[in-house]
């Protein structure tokens, strides 16, 4: 027995023979050819049937993974009508009097090469695209089956890394697992596996050695069992069953209605930190967005993110969810989030530092681009604003009178916005005592509960050495869940939970008790909330 | 001179400049019209049927690109192309 770590890209567990799929490179020969009009007909023939394929994966995707996961296939079937790649091919046939398939994988080498060169990460991903659709004029040119036959036993596919339409094109029902070398939680395959429930681990040093043998995928732990003992296998195999039990019957869930027996609707959002999650939000059934952090504008930029930047990021959201209520948390850097551009100091304690809303109300050229584009997109969806770690009413005034010069710009340049909901995190002992001051200026509140509880603790969330009293219940937060419900419904505004807390299943019951109105989690954990909610009284 | 060619200059807005999607329609899109068109950027040019030399020029958000319209139709496809860019990039 042998376990190797990775990066867990879905929750499960899959047990079954390891195939090591590789892709055949350097297959193709050159062959010399003398009818060279034949070949580029075979060659047309070979693409004709390459982009059909093509447009059934890419109409099989939209309805198993959505169109913007399935968007992919449809560039590969453009790329493969290229002029350039056509001309190309065309050239290398005519002129070296060779074989298609040669022409072909030429062809795609050198193009790919070209992408793998550029500079900017999105254009030298594209390498991967080029050889994928070269690839699979190949396997028709040389009368391969394109179906990826994997056999008939369902199997854990160990590869150095999947091309997009590889992982889309293999039957389903023989799949048990991904793991691969290459590929990062963000790659078009880990979204397709969290997609289709499938366990995959990535960044695993993968060794041929293991194909045919027995293995074990813990996407819980992060690992891949080769060779696992009886004990472990049994173990595995059981836990394996109770995943599925437990999947079943929360798929049932879906499409049913978040509501308590006695009849109390609850709003059960999800967290987001990046337009990537939407299609787990959608797999979910998730009835909005809670809480989308848009962080990730500014961490994965080189500088300040534009207007426009930001608002194509929004309205692609909020366009993907159809209407339905997107919660835009505005800037939350500084402490455990740092951004070289900012040029933050150094501080002493940066979790009481300069950061989130604090940084927004100093630099307001920074809070009026956000603000700007989140205006600008709730045109197009359902927008709500929540700003974080207010302390004080002053500050939430002093935002609101942003908020409507905003606007007035916005009205001046007629350009339209919907009707945004305004709203606050309550994650600071401060705020949770003037709750009810705060509740005469806002929408709605959201607890976030993980800063609440390391300012309310005194217990810093980094330092490993005080987990063991670390007590994410402790009664005085939930003493204080109860006082910014009680104080948010005098005022008759809604509140919820976006911290980890609401996602804690022993907690579900308590909190629909106090009255929350709405539970933000992350994707994963809306069906489990969902079943609770429909067994409370 | 019947044909003055047409010119017009505009900013990628798209967040991740002109990539795959829109290049594939921008090259369907000039594919409809007769006339030669050009699209430059960063002092290399590329003709508009093609996508994978569109791509290959890695035109980024924020970044002007000139497209040059020369021929019979070009007057329709300025105007064509102009809605294409706004709307699409």
């Amino acid at each position: 027995m042998e376990k190797i770590n990775g990066k867990s890209i879905f929750n499960g567990i899959a047990v079954g023979k390891i195939l090591f799929y590789s892709k055949d490179a350097g297959q193709v020969k050159r062959v010399k050819i003398t009818d060279t009009r034949a070949e580029m007909e075979r060659y047309n023939r070979a693409k004709e049937k390459a982009v059909d394929e093509l447009n059934a994966i890419y109409a099989k995707a939209v309805k198993e993974v959505g169109e913007l996961n399935a968007q992919v296939f449809e560039v590969h079937a453009m790329m493969l009508e290229d002029d350039t790649f056509h001309d190309s091919i065309q050239n290398i046939i005519e002129n070296q009097h060779v074989n298609a398939e040669y022409a072909v994988a030429t062809t795609g080498d050198n193009l790919s090469a070209m992408f793998a060169e550029m500079e900017d990460e999105y254009f030298r991903a594209r390498a991967i695209d080029v050889k994928d659709i070269a690839e699979r004029v190949i396997s028709i040119l040389l009368g391969k089956s394109t179906s990826n036959n994997i056999g008939n036993e369902p199997v854990i596919i160990v590869a150095e890394d999947l091309a997009p339409s590889e992982t889309v094109q293999m039957d389903k029902e023989k799949l048990l697992a991904f793991v691969t070398r290459l590929g990062s939680a963000n790659s078009h395959t880990a979204i397709l596996a969290r997609t289709m429930n499938l366990p995959a681990l990535v960044g695993v040093d993968i060794r041929e050695e293991w194909n045919g043998k027995t293995a074990v995928v813990d996407g819980f732990a992060g690992e891949l069992i080769i060779e696992p003992d009886e004990a472990t296998l049994k173990e595995m195999r059981e836990r394996q069953e109770e995943v599925s039990r437990n999947r079943e019957l929360l798929e049932n869930l879906k499409g049913k209605e978040d509501i308590t027996r006695s009849g109390k609707k609850i709003k059960l959002y999800a967290n987001i930190g990046g337009i990537g999650d939407v299609a787990n939000v959608i797999k979910n059934d998730g009835a909005g967005i809670g809480l989308f952090r848009s962080e990730f504008l500014y961490l994965e930029s080189g500088d300040y993110p534009s207007e426009n930047e930001q608002f194509q990021a929004y309205k692609t959201v909020a366009e993907n969810m159809a209407g339905k209520k997107v919660i835009i948390r505005t800037l939350d850097i500084g402490a455990d989030k740092q951004v070289d551009y900012f040029r933050l100091e150094k501080e002493e304690n940066p979790a009481m530092g300069y950061r989130a809303i604090r940084i927004c109300l100093d630099r307001r050229d920074i809070f009026k681009t956000q603000l700007r584009a989140i205006y600008r997109a709730s045109a197009y969806g359902t927008i709500g604003i929540m700003f974080p770690m207010i302390i004080s009413v002053n500050e939430v005034r002093q935002i609101k009178a942003i908020v409507e010069e905003v606007k007035k710009e916005l009205d001046g340049q007629q350009i339209q916005y919907g009707s945004v909901e305004l709203g606050i995190m309550i994650e600071t002992p401060a705020a949770v005592m003037i709750s009810d001051l705060l509740a005469e200026e806002v929408d709605f509140f959201s607890i976030g509960t993980n800063d609440l509880t390391q300012y309310t603790l005194a217990i810093d969330r980094q330092n490993s050495r005080l987990d063991n009293i670390y007590d994410a219940r402790h009664e005085a937060i939930l003493r204080m869940i109860r006082m910014v419900v009680d104080n948010g419904h005098k005022h008759n505004i809604w509140v919820g939970i976006c911290g980890e807390l609401g996602a804690d299943l022993n907690l579900t019951k308590e909190f629909i008790r106090m009255g929350i109105d709405e539970l933000s989690v992350s994707p994963g954990a809306i069906l489990p909330i969902r079943k609770i909610i429909r067994e409370t009284e | 001179m019947k044909n003055r060619m047409k010119e017009f200059k505009y900013t990628i807005k798209d967040e991740v400049g002109l990539h795959a999607r829109p290049a594939g329609l921008l090259v369907k899109e000039a594919k409809k019209f007769s006339s030669k068109i050009t699209v430059c950027a960063n002092g290399k040019c590329s003709e508009a049927t093609k996508l994978m030399a569109i791509m290959a020029m890695g035109i980024k958000q924020g970044q002007e690109v000139t497209v040059t319209i020369e021929g019979e139709d070009e007057t329709a496809a300025e105007q064509e192309l102009k809605e294409f860019f706004s709307s699409n990039l």
